[in-house]
């Protein structure tokens, strides 16, 4: 997983609130055994509508999306972050995530800042009045940042420790779980003999 | 101080806990299906891993397979090399599969439990969000993602943070008609479908003790759908009774000195929830949603509502779509509204109780002209019983459908799905839009509603049929 520590790109007002990830990507496009190749999918119900907001030239190169509350529920599909990324997001900014997506989030490497439902709407306006701005997301400081002057945006973001350290680190959690072999395998040994096992000898 | 059951299972699951990082938890069962694992098996190749307990691993097939023509090669040819995937990497990592043709294939939620495998005090994992099923038992059980997938595979462990626990107490009983469905359906539009979010549920009271382990399978299966971490029902004497002579359930000493395990995972007197909601179920009737979250609800004998109903400007937008998605017009009576095609089935309402609740009510009776009723058993275990107690005679006879076992109609994944603008009522979990197929409407209904529905072509309860007949 390459390294996360700050990111600057054109975000996106996705003015919607329980975008589930059927939305973001349907069941039709995860019939594949591949790794990579779901833009296609992303928000594929959506895309075929000329006004949608990401068939808006003046968000092209996207690579942040502000989104509404609930972002991510349902299906534990981790397909939904890699068609993310896969387009091009590297964050996702929302007041609140379905927690399995968060956690495929922290994963695959795609950022999911949470953040108070107010800084969302700042920025959703400030992106519909300048269609095509940047917002600067560090994960370092924990700070999302758009725009300049007295109309500045600045504000705090919530990841939990453990996750924001494996994103600036770039951190593969196998690893680091097999580090602790011996742990597993002290814990094995003590496992009661009636739990059920799907092979028997 | 006391502990919850979910507490103590998780406690009894801890291999490595430090503080600032999340718990190592030991995962006892981990479940797999074609859709989510092929990435992960991948993965392992790549870096030249194995599985590390393929004896705690089972896979079957059923997101992706057809209903009709089950015993011919899949038609499909992605949806086939995904299931032939699966197949390849079951036998290249020694993982015990239930191909379609097997008696045991199935929905992986509907498997579980039918083999025994399933049990309480244990910890489940599957790359689907439905795996919270399987709580029903006293166990945690919660979906994963495919890195997740890959993780468990590995390592037979997972990192987690320990969630809050939430306690929701059901006092009473359910009137007659009124099933766990109904239940969770009008505990979800209370909470919305973020209400449980960062939390493991104990569903508790008087409600749930008197449900079957079948109908505590449906609600703990809809926990994700307000957002629950997990959702767990304490082991009793109804749940023993479940798992005793399952295939994989402990047999002789084994089973003794499993049940005095089971039996310690409640939840201490002077134990403590970070939060509770308590419902009275004498309260709750028929429930039905409009919208396309499965929070967008309101009993049968209401009408469709109104944006103008919600006082948060976010819901009320989201009602506007919605209502424009569903092609509904506020102030219908949801009776009156005409159902295309009645599906039941799912890892939600798929299993022995669903179709023989929903065989009773249409028996005698025949599907509405201009409806059409699938009928997709859970698990090829589930249609074998079925058809040995008839039942597939008395929805054949009805005009229903009868279909071989799978997710079927659940998702748009197989060749099951809604037509644009076509209307579902369905047993199933989730309502988002195009969940069912490209521009398909779907109501989440109880399997009595889904019965009377097929019959009646409108929205309807059994108690409606009566009054047909009468």
């Amino acid at each position: 997983m390459d390294k996360f520590t700050t990111h600057t790109g054109v975000g996106v007002p996705l003015r919607r609130s329980n975008v589930d990830t059927d939305q973001i990507i349907p069941a039709v496009y995860l019939k594949r055994v591949t790794r990579t190749g779901f833009e296609d999918g992303l928000f594929a119900a959506w895309r075929n509508d000329p006004a949608f907001v990401l068939n808006n030239e003046a968000y092209a190169g996207a690579s942040v999306l502000v989104a509404g509350p609930d972002f991510g529920t349902g299906s534990s599909r981790e397909h939904a972050v890699w068609a993310l990324m896969d387009y091009g997001f590297r964050v996702v900014i929302s007041s609140r995530f379905g927690d399995i997506f968060r956690g495929n989030s922290g994963k695959a490497g795609l950022l999911a800042a949470k953040v108070d439902e107010k800084v969302v709407q700042k920025l959703w306006d400030y992106l519909d009045d300048n269609p095509g701005a940047q917002i600067t997301v560090d994960l370092e400081s924990r700070t999302v940042r758009a725009g300049e002057g007295v109309d500045a945006i600045e504000d705090s973001f919530d990841i939990d420790d453990y996750t924001r350290w494996r994103l600036l680190e770039g951190l593969d959690d196998i690893g680091i779980t097999l580090s602790h072999e011996d742990d597993i395998a002290a814990y094995e040994a003590t496992r009661p003999s009636f739990k059920p096992v799907t092979q028997h000898a | 101080m006391g502990r919850t059951l979910s507490e103590k299972v998780w406690d009894e699951h801890v291999v490595r806990s430090t503080a600032g990082e999340p718990d190592l938890l030991y995962i006892d069962l981990h479940l797999i299906h074609e859709v989510t694992s092929p990435q992960a098996f991948e993965g392992l190749r790549l870096s030249n891993r194995k599985v590390r307990r393929p004896d705690l691993t089972i896979a079957t097939e059923d997101h992706n397979v057809p209903t009709l023509d089950w015993d011919k090669p899949i038609a499909d040819p992605v949806s086939r090399t995904q299931v032939e995937t699966l197949r390849k990497n079951a036998e290249e990592f020694g993982v015990r599969l239930h191909p379609l043709g097997d008696a045991e294939q199935g929905i992986v939620h509907v498997v579980g439990p039918q083999l025994g495998l399933t049990q309480p005090g244990m910890t489940i994992v599957c790359g689907d969000s439905h795996t919270s099923t399987h709580g029903a038992f006293g166990a945690i059980a919660f979906g994963i993602g495919t890195s997740e997938v890959e993780h468990v595979l590995a390592t037979q462990t997972l990192m987690q943070d320990k969630p809050k626990t939430m306690a929701v107490t059901v006092n009473g009983t359910l009137p007659d008609g009124v099933s766990a469905k109904d239940l969770i359906l009008t505990l979800i539009s209370k909470t919305g479908t973020g209400g449980g979010q960062g939390y493991i549920v104990e569903y508790r009271g008087e409600a749930i003790r008197e449900l079957s382990m079948e109908a505590r399978m449906t609600i703990c299966n809809m926990s994700i759908e307000w957002g629950a971490k997990a959702g767990m029902i304490a082991p009793d004497e109804t749940t023993f009774a479940y798992i005793k002579d399952k295939p994989e359930a402990p047999k002789g000493a084994e089973w003794d000195r499993a049940v005095a395990h089971w039996k310690s995972l409640v939840t201490d007197e002077d134990a403590t929830f970070d939060k509770e909601i308590v419902l009275d179920a004498a309260e709750v009737t028929p429930f039905v949603t409009w919208g396309t979250n499965p929070g967008q609800g309101v009993p049968l004998g209401a009408s469709v509502p109104s944006p103008d109903d919600f006082e948060d400007a976010d819901e009320k937008i989201a009602a506007e779509k919605a209502l424009t998605y569903m092609g509904l017009e506020a102030g219908t009576p949801m009776r009156e509204v005409h159902i295309d095609t009645v599906f039941l089935g799912s890892c939600t309402n798929g299993r022995m109780e669903d179709l023989r609740t929903a065989a009773d009510i249409i028996q005698g009776h025949h599907v509405a002209e201009g409806t059409r009723f699938l009928v997709v058993p859970g698990s090829a275990k589930v249609r074998l019983q079925a058809e040995e107690e008839g039942l597939h005679k008395i929805f054949i006879d009805a005009g229903a459908e009868w279909r071989g076992a799978g997710c079927s109609m659940c998702l748009g994944m197989n060749p099951d799905t809604l037509a644009p603008g076509e209307r579902s009522a369905s047993t199933s979990n989730r309502n988002f839009e195009g969940r069912q197929g490209k521009g398909g409407r779907t109501h989440l209904v109880s399997p009595e509603v889904a019965a009377a529905t097929a019959v009646r072509g409108t929205l309807s309860s059994p108690a409606d049929l009566t009054l047909v007949e009468a």
